[in-house]
């Protein structure tokens, strides 16, 4: 089959296009710095774990990694708690204003993370929580929220609503059949949902690093640190990078099998 | 379709997110609003100046030069990462673990923090220690993204396209994967060519993921700021100075409180304007199902 | 508290004409819910819908009168207020 194999080239070919950037990183991460500045290789001459053990080594540096897995962590569940009664709402009732609602909660998924930026530090600043994991989680809830929302509001709807019924029938209270009978028949809607509140709380900077100084820095910002007197180090710098991509890998490899059904929803 | 009964207590349950959405979003917008009509030195000086701010901002060249480059850049990125993605799309194998495997590897640069994209791209395209600009150069081709205009925009497209091409393939690949088998058999009898397998029966099943897709992508290209401003810090001179950026600048670097807070609501109405426009229009493709 | 959010009286009565305009609308809604209709925009529109072109348009004619004319303001707003109203009844 020609066709077949002209796919599978075609494929193979701009995987390997996403692939070599990241690999090169990986590649400079074990390399030491004389050998990344001295001369060109495609794998290192002189295998070294230094970049990584600067990292583990230096709280300043380990702490970014916690930092910002706390507020992501925090974020997921905060948008998670909220998200999963109002897309309840938005599958099952028709309410005053609920179009305008939804619209309004899609234009802050939308909305420049810059233009909030000014104002975001100074509410957090005057309520004392500047500085505090809990700011980030808030402030990422912005546009979280909206997409869990429109998530889970996809998944919620191809679950028939007799269900619903025939519970309430049974003398099911609503947060009863809410937790026991509706939750765990949308699973793999939270699962995608959370994933995408992981993804997207993680690979934000701008919001982070406006809202945070020392205790609750994210790795992101810390990542500046490797441009100091003496030029740029990029070992670290890129040893830095590769444990950045650990987490994402780690679950995206966990929600693998519902992610195309996410997809398949439209709705990311 | 759920037929849905009319109660007006689900607003109880929409209650907290729209708290917490308003607490984010409301009380910073009202603040920009009133930061936009105001001269301020500090806390206890403020004067009102009416809509001078405004006047400037929309008068400014510098602001019309990187709205006008935002545009270009955005559509640029539609341009390219849209036919591309389809394409990728058409390419993934269908089923079994070649088709995870893929669809892993394709997630991958999505799940990268937005400055280490930026990080990677500046040491891949660096013609001293990345293989992508040593590549160049050693093939005779003078590249330089942060001296030359051209390399710039260049590179930035091509790390965007590297970044966010999987969102639209993968967007495309569910929604390829929806179309029954019967649509292609029946065109098989009636031995239609590739092409008119594509445009008859893929295209159009394409069309609401595609919308989506379009409305994402447009969107965040054109919030762009973390990227652009790892790999080339805007430079060489304005040339990648795009929106976000040059707002972060007058906000957090000049601390220029009025001008910035009256670009943000022009920033933040255009974006109303294009979301509602996308939003009406996903909204009259359902219906019309 | 709210002292940096830099409260002026200009703003503060545009954002509480906005915010009665909302209650009255929902006031409105519930006393008589609105059906979608067609008017002279090219989509069937309800009631909420043309105020929020209708404040999009504004928003955006005041700009463009702030970017090329040095004249007051009132004008502009005048023909908002007007055009408003025309949206809301005939949009």
């Amino acid at each position: 089959m020609n066709m077949t194999k002209r796919k599978t080239f075609g494929i193979t070919l701009y995987i390997l296009f996403l692939l070599v950037p990241i690999y090169w990183l990986v590649n400079m991460s074990f390399k030491t710095n004389e050998e990344i500045l001295g001369s060109l290789s495609l794998w290192p001459s002189n295998f070294t774990f230094d970049n990584y053990m600067v990292i583990f080594t230096d709280s300043t540096w380990y702490s970014g990694y916690i930092n910002s897995i706390i507020y992501v962590s925090m974020n997921v569940v905060i948008t998670l708690l909220v998200a999963l009664p109002a897309a309840y709402a938005f599958s099952r009732y028709r309410f005053v204003g609920d179009k305008h609602l939804f619209f309004w909660l899609l234009t802050n998924r939308m909305a420049p993370p810059a233009v909030f930026l000014l104002p975001f530090f100074q509410l957090y600043s005057s309520v004392g929580l500047f500085d505090t994991h809990i700011a980030v989680a808030l402030a990422h809830c912005l546009f979280n929220v909206p997409l869990a929302v429109w998530i889970l509001e996809g998944f919620m709807s191809g679950v028939p609503r007799e269900i619903d019924e025939t519970a309430y029938i049974d003398g099911y209270s609503f947060p009863r059949f809410f937790g026991r009978i509706f939750l765990p028949m949308i699973r793999s809607g939270i699962g995608v949902t959370a994933f995408f509140a992981f993804m997207f709380s993680w690979v934000e900077l701008l919001l982070a690093r406006t809202l945070t100084s020392v205790e609750a820095k994210p790795i992101a910002a810390i990542m500046t640190r490797t441009v100091g007197a003496t030029g740029v180090d990029w070992g670290v710098l890129a040893a830095a990078g590769v444990l950045t991509i650990l987490p994402g890998l780690l679950v995206i490899w966990f929600v693998r099998n519902h992610v195309a059904k996410g997809f398949a929803l439209g709705r990311v | 379709m759920i037929i849905k009964t009319e109660n007006n207590k689900a607003w109880w349950l929409v209650l907290p997110v729209f708290l917490l959405v308003a607490f984010s979003a409301v009380i910073p917008l009202m603040t920009v609003v009133n930061y936009s009509v105001q001269d301020i030195f500090d806390q206890n000086n403020a004067y009102f100046v009416g809509v001078e701010w405004y006047r400037e901002v929309l008068r400014d060249p510098r602001l019309h030069d990187s709205l006008l480059r935002q545009f270009i850049y955005s559509f640029s990125v539609l341009a390219i990462e849209i036919p591309l993605g389809i394409g990728v799309a058409l390419m993934m194998p269908t089923q079994g673990r070649m088709g995870s495997l893929c669809l892993i590897l394709l997630a991958i640069p999505l799940l990268i923090p937005w400055n280490v994209v930026g990080t990677i791209w500046q040491i891949f395209g660096r013609a001293d220690i990345g293989l992508f600009g040593w590549a160049l150069n050693a093939m005779g081709i003078d590249y330089n993204y942060a001296s030359n205009t051209a390399d710039a925009w260049a590179t930035v497209l091509l790390m965007d396209v590297w970044h966010w091409t999987s969102l639209v393939a993968l967007l495309c690949y569910s929604g390829l994967r929806a179309i029954p088998e019967a649509f292609y058999q029946a065109a098989e009898i009636d031995r239609a060519s590739k092409w008119a397998v594509f445009r008859y029966i893929q295209l159009p099943r394409l069309k609401s993921v595609l919308v989506i897709g379009i409305l994402l992508r447009f969107m965040d290209s054109f919030m762009i700021y973390t990227e652009p401003f790892v790999l080339t810090g805007g430079g060489p001179g304005n040339s990648t100075t795009f929106l976000s950026q040059t707002l972060t600048k007058m906000a957090i670097g000049q601390f220029d409180l009025g001008p910035a807070a009256a670009f943000s609501l022009i920033y933040f109405l255009i974006v109303l304007l294009v979301s509602w426009l996308f939003f009406t229009t996903i909204t009259y493709m359902d219906k019309a199902k | 508290m709210i002292s940096w959010m830099a409260w002026t009286l200009p703003v503060a009565i545009f954002f509480s004409t906005i915010g009665i305009i909302l209650v009255c609308m929902t006031a409105y809604e519930l006393h008589s819910p609105c059906v979608e209709r067609k008017g002279f925009l090219p989509i069937s529109t309800t009631r909420g819908d043309r105020l929020f072109i209708g404040l999009l348009v504004s928003a955006y004619f005041h700009l463009m009168y702030v970017g090329l004319t040095d004249m007051s303001l009132w004008l502009p707003l005048g023909i908002s207020v007007i055009w408003l109203a025309i949206v809301l009844r005939w949009g």
